[in-house]
């Protein structure tokens, strides 16, 4: 099918500014051909808070209409995707656990690879899923991300609940010793969902134009998987591979989540900042690309 | 007044054809360009916006378009503009820039108060929700918050008519229902500057009529500032107060709405009417073809309302045998195509019974007494009490102004459409 894609010129045009100074006054609004780089619009995003709100509440509404059991459909995909785990990696390929109970060891790491995977992959997509919407009215179409993001915490929430469902029940037999650095729980989030946040809308700008890289992307999220700790532990690891594997910066944080509940597995604090770190350079770069799409992305996606 | 909008040099390019290696290979060119500090190899280039015209595939110049050119005018606060144009004349490029969907190439727009723009009703309608949570979450989109909407919601569901399905999910709906539901949110947005699309095109009668008396309103009682696309041309005058005819990516005219449409219609039809006689879009069993057709007022084509009018119309009929029981009628209508007059020749029964093949048929009328503007002539011949021809728009005539006995500038098309000659006395 034919496409029609817009190009930006680099053209300095003195009229238009000449015009400007004529009727010089008190504009609210400037629709030009490009938005300086690092600028998100914070305000903007802050007017419209409201529909971030909504936008979440229809996702996670959405999910569960018309089903009888509703919410707990939350709890099927993370429950069936750690017996399967447990099947293959356990009990099959006899990978081990560190010692933990094989469920709390693989559902630690399903709810928390989960939380990130799904941010990434929706993100994205972000440009291609909500074409129809962006072409039709404007927002800052940061939101979109922002609320993929959002209701993918909501999403983790309810996950989360059921990990510590689990958890209470194998504590409460001796079988795991959480410690202190459980309470770290919220800012590895924030570092993941700053990384999925950043590495998505840094996609999202790319396959508007070149859908290759849809493809890609989503063998890639699953390559991704098996190079982080979820269903290994890094202990296990022979050193010559952890050496390389270690700079993935989400095997930190899968690291220090299961060191934290489980009591087993590897916590750092330099490590830790060294995610946080990778995490933000991703969405400062990010924020750059994202920038210069979002205005034209309509020509192109 | 002050300037609500002004549009300042506005173009937008695009490329034609499939995005593909070519595309990799023009955005690494332009890269090029750009680290080197040199301007866009591909911003000089590009086609007039003609979509009829097929290009060739040799040179650059062929896989870009300018969808607008060097647009550059302004809308005071208050008006009410309308936009009009063929397809493809870039009237919706022009709302997707100022809606923000997509960014101009060159140019700036600027603009006074909030913009909202009504490209679709029902943007983001999620079926699985109901009316009211959908309610909340179009409202959100077109960048209301939260407390207005709650506001606002009553009057929102009033407006709609669907007050006895609001709890129900929006995939329940009739396409009519979902479609009043988006334009009731909209119409109770809070901006300075609102921004229609054809969205009205949709609806029953009867709410489109609420649509633009809801439109007119605003612009009317709060002084808000619309900007109107429509091919709908009765619509454009009724509600709007300034009118913007857009062609091939260029403004055309600029100037009061019923001036612009009537220069519009103008185009339309010179364009078309080249020779009657090469023209397809005619019905009939063609036997008798109409070739041309002739308005003179007193032997000169400019015409006055208050000069006698004579038509003249040239036929041939194929088989060089004679017409028999010919009957030519004339229609005269306005731009919106109301039929103003009809002259029918079986009515007089002045026309021979027997025609040749070939000739010159001529009508005579009195003054029109229309008011100044643009009149479309359809043409039917009939041959052996059967259709022989008939062409829509033969011609279009431009009646002039024409000053009363009293030197005053008589009546205009805003005011009406025949003014009729007449006398005041006065009894005591």
């Amino acid at each position: 099918m034919a496409s029609i894609e817009a190009t930006i010129p680099d053209v300095q045009d003195d009229q238009i500014k000449s015009r400007a100074e004529e009727d010089a006054g008190d504009w609210t609004l400037l629709i030009e051909p490009r938005n300086s780089l690092f600028d998100l619009r914070l305000h903007e995003v802050w007017h419209y808070r409201d529909l971030l709100f909504l936008f979440v509440r229809r996702d996670f509404v959405a999910f569960y209409k018309q089903t009888i059991l509703g919410p707990v459909w939350f709890f099927v995909q993370p429950i069936l995707t750690t017996l399967m785990f447990i099947l293959v990696f356990k009990n099959i390929a006899g990978l081990s656990t560190d010692g933990l109970p094989p469920i709390l060891f693989y559902l630690c790491g399903v709810t928390f690879w989960n939380y990130f995977a799904d941010c990434f992959n929706k993100t994205a997509t972000v440009f291609t899923t909500n074409a129809q919407l962006f072409g039709k009215v404007y927002f800052p179409r940061v939101i979109a991300p922002l609320a993929i993001v959002m209701s993918n915490l909501v999403r983790f929430g309810v996950q989360f609940v059921l990990f510590m469902c689990f958890l209470a029940w194998f504590w409460a037999r001796g079988e795991v010793q959480p410690n202190a650095a459980a309470l770290l729980m919220p800012l590895l989030i924030a570092i993941m969902a700053t990384f999925s946040l950043g590495l998505g809308m840094l996609f999202s700008a790319l396959t508007t134009k070149y859908r290759d890289l849809v493809f890609l992307l989503s063998f890639g999220v699953q390559l991704l998987m098996y190079a982080t700790p979820v269903i290994y532990p890094m202990s296990q690891m022979s050193p010559r591979i952890a050496q390389y594997l270690r700079w993935n910066p989400l095997a930190p944080l899968i690291e220090t989540a299961r060191y934290g509940f489980l009591g087993s597995g590897s916590f750092s604090w330099g490590w830790l900042a060294y995610s946080a770190t990778i995490a933000v350079m991703a969405f400062l770069a990010s924020t750059v690309v994202f920038n210069r799409v979002e205005k034209t992305f309509m020509d192109t996606v | 007044m002050t300037t609500a909008i002004q549009f300042d040099g506005i173009s937008k390019q695009y490329r034609l054809g499939n995005v593909g290696t070519g595309t990799l290979s023009h955005d690494l060119e332009r890269m090029w360009a750009r680290l080197r500090g040199k301007p866009d190899p591909f911003a000089k280039v590009g086609q007039v916006n003609d979509r009829a015209a097929k290009s060739g595939d040799d040179g650059p110049d062929s896989k870009y378009v300018w969808a607008l050119k060097d647009i550059s005018f302004d809308v005071k606060e208050g008006e009410i503009l309308g936009i009009i144009g063929r397809n493809g004349a870039g009237k919706s490029t022009l709302l997707k820039l100022l809606s923000r969907v997509t960014a101009p190439t060159t140019g700036a727009i600027r603009a006074r108060g909030r913009i909202a723009s009504l490209l679709e009703v029902g943007t983001g309608f999620h079926p699985e929700l109901t009316g009211r949570e959908n309610i909340y979450l179009n409202g959100a989109i077109l960048g209301m918050r939260r407390r207005e909407i709650t506001r606002r919601l009553d009057e929102i569901i009033e407006f709609s008519g669907c007050a006895k399905y609001i709890d129900t999910p929006v995939k329940r709906y009739s396409s009519g229902m979902t479609v009043r539901l988006g334009f009731a949110v909209a119409a109770h947005l809070e901006c300075e500057i609102l921004v229609v699309d054809e969205v009205l095109a949709v609806g029953d009668a009867e709410f489109q009529k609420k649509c633009l008396g809801k439109l007119r309103s605003l612009s009317e009682e709060r002084k808000r500032t619309a900007i109107f696309v429509s091919h709908n041309m009765a619509a454009v005058k009724h509600i709007c107060t300034k009118g913007v005819v857009l062609g091939d990516g260029n403004i055309t005219f600029v100037g009061d709405a019923s001036d612009a449409i009537d220069h519009y219609q103008l185009t339309q039809s010179t364009n078309r009417e080249i020779a009657i006689e090469d023209r397809i879009d005619r019905n009939g069993n063609g036997l008798v073809r109409i070739n041309s057709i002739e308005i003179t007022s007193n032997g000169c084509p400019t015409l006055y309302p208050d000069q006698p009018i004579a038509i003249s119309v040239r036929y041939s009929k194929q088989s060089r045998e004679l017409l028999s029981a010919p009957r030519l009628i004339v229609g005269i209508y306005d731009s919106f195509r109301n039929s103003l007059f009809r002259l029918d020749s079986a009515l007089t029964d002045e026309l021979p019974a027997t025609l040749a093949p070939q000739g010159t048929i001529k009508c005579t009328v009195t003054p029109l007494h229309t008011t100044p503007g643009i009149l479309f002539v359809n043409l039917a011949i009939f041959d052996n009490g059967q259709l022989a021809d008939h062409v829509e728009n033969a011609a279009a005539i431009e009646i002039e102004a024409c000053y009363s006995n009293s030197g005053k500038l008589r009546l205009n098309r805003k005011d009406c459409l025949i003014n009729l000659p007449h006398t005041w006395t006065y009894d005591d």
